[in-house]
């Protein structure tokens, strides 16, 4: 393991370099494009061995993708926004198919008005697709997760393909120490790629046939078990990994921070949760009982684990950074369906879209909020 | 829609291949084309539009014959036959 200081960027480059992916079809967009460069230059200057495809689209990257893993190939590839909205018709013929393979996501607010700042709006309206989403909230978690998302997607229980969501800009663009861990362990703790069915012309099969009235239903309750399955999955990779590399992230679903005693929390995904924790600290030294709540795995949804979580909580607020227009924040939908039976006073806050900024102030104001018995969130404008 | 015993494998690989086989596409048939064999040239036209491979050259007579299984009576052989030897018949079943 070496020390360095890089970027988000970087991190998640060198993480997918380690996991030895065979093909890594790519289109730039910001901010993702750092990712992308780094790997190129990673396969210009030898020191990995990988097929990188320059594609003219993220909807060819996508197909590249599929085609790629289904012929037997560990595939990575990232992308953002407007990127990720051009994949979106390939992205559930990924899952459908069961193809296993690690899609970096720099998270960025989707046009319009234009904005190539961060927010949520490009994975989470991507939730429904059959994809796991696992969020991350540091470099070191985002360098991590890439070798985690590998093991956990390729697992034959799991089989379906895998988001890390990271920050834009927040996160891409920042500089942090990062342990990098050594080649052999990574190595030693990822398995040899492998398919029950490939494309091969030596024995030919069928890939994505019409699934009719009588049997698309029971693919998707395949799909919907899998997902089910991926969530004990998730927990055991992370404490795995923990014993190979010394480090952990929550139970993998969930990290939860000064939970023990806490009246109030906030909850949220990637690097608002960073905030929260300093915001915390300073609260705490005030005398106030209060604690976070960073959920790690969007898809699968920890129901029962986030039940146990809020259980000795007064109130709870929930910070969503996108909106399903006409609706609510989509994290605090799942958060009330999943406490439904807690009883629980759950305030839905949107902040963050297109890049403005989550401050302490903020979180200060959410959590007097709480305090004060309000029952209701707001947007909040920094 | 037939019930079949259907097998469930992951992501809906077909494992083995020739599957379309089982699929007689003749079922769906509205219209029935059949051939006035007297009048056939026997240019093949109609068996190399058919789109369902469903018309067959007889090596021996060298006579064009339609499988109705597959045959799935979108009539553009009668549009592409030449000299108007195939007739549309409305379906019994
Ligand atoms: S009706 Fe259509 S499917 Fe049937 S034989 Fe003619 S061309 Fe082929
Ligand atoms: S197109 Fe008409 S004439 Fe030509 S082979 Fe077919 S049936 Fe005979």
């Amino acid at each position: 393991m070496t020390k360095r200081v890089i970027e988000a960027s970087h991190a998640i480059a060198i993480g997918a370099k380690l996991t030895r992916p065979d093909v890594i079809p790519m289109y730039p967009i910001t901010p993702q494009t750092h990712v992308v460069e780094d790997l190129a230059q990673f396969i210009n200057n030898g020191e990995m061995k990988c097929a990188m495809i320059d594609v003219e689209s993220e909807h060819s990257a996508a197909s590249a993708f599929l085609g790629s893993i289904a012929a037997g190939s560990r595939t990575f590839t990232a992308t953002s926004s407007q990127g990720l909205l051009l994949m979106y018709e390939v992205l559930p013929i990924v899952s459908g198919m069961r193809l296993p393979g690690v899609m970096a996501v720099a998270n960025r607010a989707v046009s319009a008005p234009i904005s190539i700042w961060n927010d949520h709006s490009d994975a989470v309206s991507a939730r429904d697709q059959g994809w796991i989403q696992l969020w991350v909230e540091s470099s070191q978690e985002a360098l991590d997760t890439v070798i985690q998302g590998v093991k956990i997607s390729e697992d034959k229980g799991v089989m379906l393909p895998l988001m890390v969501c990271f920050d834009g800009f927040t996160l891409s663009h920042v500089f942090e120490q990062v342990d990098v861990p050594d080649q052999k362990t990574v190595d030693k703790f990822l398995p040899k790629f492998s398919l029950k069915h490939k494309l091969d012309i030596k024995n030919p099969k069928t890939f994505g046939p019409i699934g009719f009235p009588n049997s698309y239903m029971y693919f998707k309750k395949q799909q919907q078990d899998a997902m089910i399955t991926s969530l004990d999955v998730i927990k055991k990779v992370n404490k795995d990994f923990k014993k190979s590399f010394g480090r952990s992230y929550g139970s993998g679903l969930l990290d939860l921070y000064k939970m023990g005693d806490a009246d109030y929390a906030v909850l949220g995904m990637g690097t608002l949760c960073g905030t929260a924790r300093v915001t915390i600290d300073k609260l705490r030294k005030q005398g106030k009982k209060v604690g976070m709540i960073k959920v790690r795995s969007l898809r699968p949804f920890p129901e029962k684990e986030l039940q146990v979580a809020v259980k000795n909580l007064k109130a709870l607020a929930v910070i969503d950074r996108h909106i399903s227009l006409g609706q609510e924040g989509p994290l605090v939908t799942d958060v009330r369906s999943a406490i439904y039976c807690n009883d629980l006073t759950v305030n839905g806050y949107i902040a963050g879209l297109g890049g403005m900024d989550i401050t302490v102030k903020l979180f200060e104001k959410v959590f007097s909020d709480l305090e004060k018995g309000k029952q209701n969130g707001s947007w909040l404008f920094d | 829609m037939k019930k079949k015993k259907q097998n469930f494998e992951q992501g809906a690989v077909v494992t083995k291949p020739g599957s379309s086989k089982n699929y007689h596409t003749g079922d769906w048939r509205v219209f029935r084309p059949i051939i006035d064999q007297s009048k056939c040239i026997k240019c093949y036209q109609c068996w190399q539009v058919c789109p369902d491979a469903a018309i067959r050259i007889d090596k021996k007579t060298e006579r064009v014959e339609i499988d109705y299984d597959y045959c799935k009576g979108c009539l553009i052989c009668v549009k592409q036959c030449p000299v108007k030897c195939i007739a549309k018949e409305v379906e019994k079943k």
